[in-house]
């Protein structure tokens, strides 16, 4: 047995390293499914963006596959989608990702999870990385998702469901507040 | 579909709370509401998975990435990334990056008028092969002051990115140097509640790993999580 190697912060300087063009779009003409935008903004617990995040998003396919050896589902591949993408804040706070609406997987036991996309933040001032979840508002199944169940209160519930865009189609609003009012529901997994 | 085997949860002590005021970046960055403990899903055990072709092999020599010869000392990294249970995590990305030997980063941001290298980046990628091993040869990174405190110095760090297997295996750290008086000092590293846990992350010089006339080696092996058991062949 080997213990963990401890987790240390990002810090604000992992741009020229981490960072590829493009790194934020998952898709490409071939891609199958609904095609979306997420933005959002990062904000700390005094509500300043934060111009030095790194957001990280992993998804399954249109199908509600993930490109990994671990999924035996049997659904569709898509080799025009693989799932996963980063992006930096802006000195505004904001990031955003053009993706495609995930379908859905599937939950402990037979339970059927909602669509959603995994999310990792990641900057300065933060030992550990942070992980919650993006929902999408107006999606029936998330009434019964397993994991949006384990939120108690109704009003931190909303912090995980992405907000249509006003007008813009296909697009999603999903904010992150770190700390304090609004505080975004993060998971212990 | 049956339940996907599950992975360890954090180990207590060394991992660090996102909340340590002697850090004092996190006093505004942590979250004050409870995590909500949730089971693993298909959708936390599995994760981004690299192909080979977007690596090559002048990724991992951070002194070969321009025209010239860096400044510095030059050293060899290396160590294997291997999970809880000792069993090698092939294939997988390993990403780096540090300052140059002055202690400044090529960044935009990074104010320290220590001079830059036209001869370095400071960063470099490599996969792990068959038995979770990686090597990057690079040049000794530096100290360098920040606002944390009055006189605060971070000792000299290379910061290291690894996905693992899954979503949850994901681990941003540091790799310190062995005997680096600025590290009981350094807010960051003293962030680890377990001391044990901690020195984990200062890598060792390694007789073994230096190359004679050439480089000093130093070597630093990775734990990510391991699954609870062993997951069944199919
Ligand atoms: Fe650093």
């Amino acid at each position: 047995m080997s213990g963990q190697t401890p987790s240390q912060t990002v810090g604000p300087f992992f741009g020229f390293a981490l960072l590829r063009e493009g790194h934020e779009v998952l898709v490409s003409d071939a891609t199958a499914g609904e095609r979306i935008v997420i933005e959002g903004r990062v904000f700390d617990g005094d509500g300043a963006p934060l111009n030095d995040a790194l957001i990280e998003i992993w998804q399954a396919n249109a199908a509600g596959r993930y490109d990994h050896p671990d999924d035996r589902q049997e659904k569709p591949l898509d080799a025009a989608f693989h799932g996963f993408g980063r992006c930096p804040t802006d000195d505004s706070g904001r990031f955003h990702f053009r993706t495609i609406r995930p379908g859905p997987v599937p939950g402990p036991g037979n339970t059927l999870q909602a669509p959603h996309i995994n999310v990792t933040v990641l900057a300065r001032g933060m030992l550990k990385q942070l992980v919650t979840r993006i929902y999408f508002e107006g999606e029936p199944s998330n009434a019964d998702d397993p994991i949006l169940g384990l939120v108690g209160e109704p009003e931190r519930r909303k912090t995980l469901i992405a907000k249509r865009g006003n007008g813009k189609n296909g697009t999603y609003t999903f904010d992150i507040r770190l700390q304090g009012p609004g505080e975004t529901v993060f998971f212990d997994v | 579909m049956s339940d996907p085997i599950p992975y360890r949860r954090e180990e207590k002590g060394a991992q660090p709370p996102s909340l340590y005021p002697p850090y004092v970046s996190t006093l505004k960055r942590a979250p004050r509401q409870p995590l909500i403990l949730m089971p693993q899903t298909l959708s936390e055990v599995t994760g981004p998975v690299y192909g080979h072709d977007k690596v090559v092999p002048d990724d991992s020599d951070l002194t070969r990435q321009h025209k010239g010869e860096p400044q510095g000392e030059r050293i060899v990294v290396s160590g294997r990334v291997l999970d809880e249970s000792g069993r090698p995590v092939p294939r997988t990305l390993v990403e780096i990056w540090q300052t140059n030997a002055a202690g400044r980063y090529i960044h935009h941001g990074d104010q320290h008028s220590a001079p830059l290298d036209p001869n370095f980046s400071g960063a470099g990628r490599t996969l792990t092969d068959a038995d979770g091993r990686y090597k990057f040869v690079t040049v000794k990174p530096g100290a360098y002051p920040w606002r944390n405190h009055p006189n605060a110095w971070r000792p000299a760090h290379i910061h290291f990115s690894l996905f693992g297997p899954s979503f949850l295996t994901r681990l941003v750290t540091q790799m310190y140097f062995q005997g680096d008086p600025l590290i009981p000092l350094d807010p960051v590293y003293n962030g680890i509640p377990d001391k044990k846990a901690a020195a984990r992350m200062v890598s060792r010089f390694d007789l073994e790993a230096t190359v004679p006339e050439w480089a000093l080696g130093y070597c630093f092996d990775i734990v990510l999580r391991g699954r609870e058991a062993t997951p069944m062949e199919h």
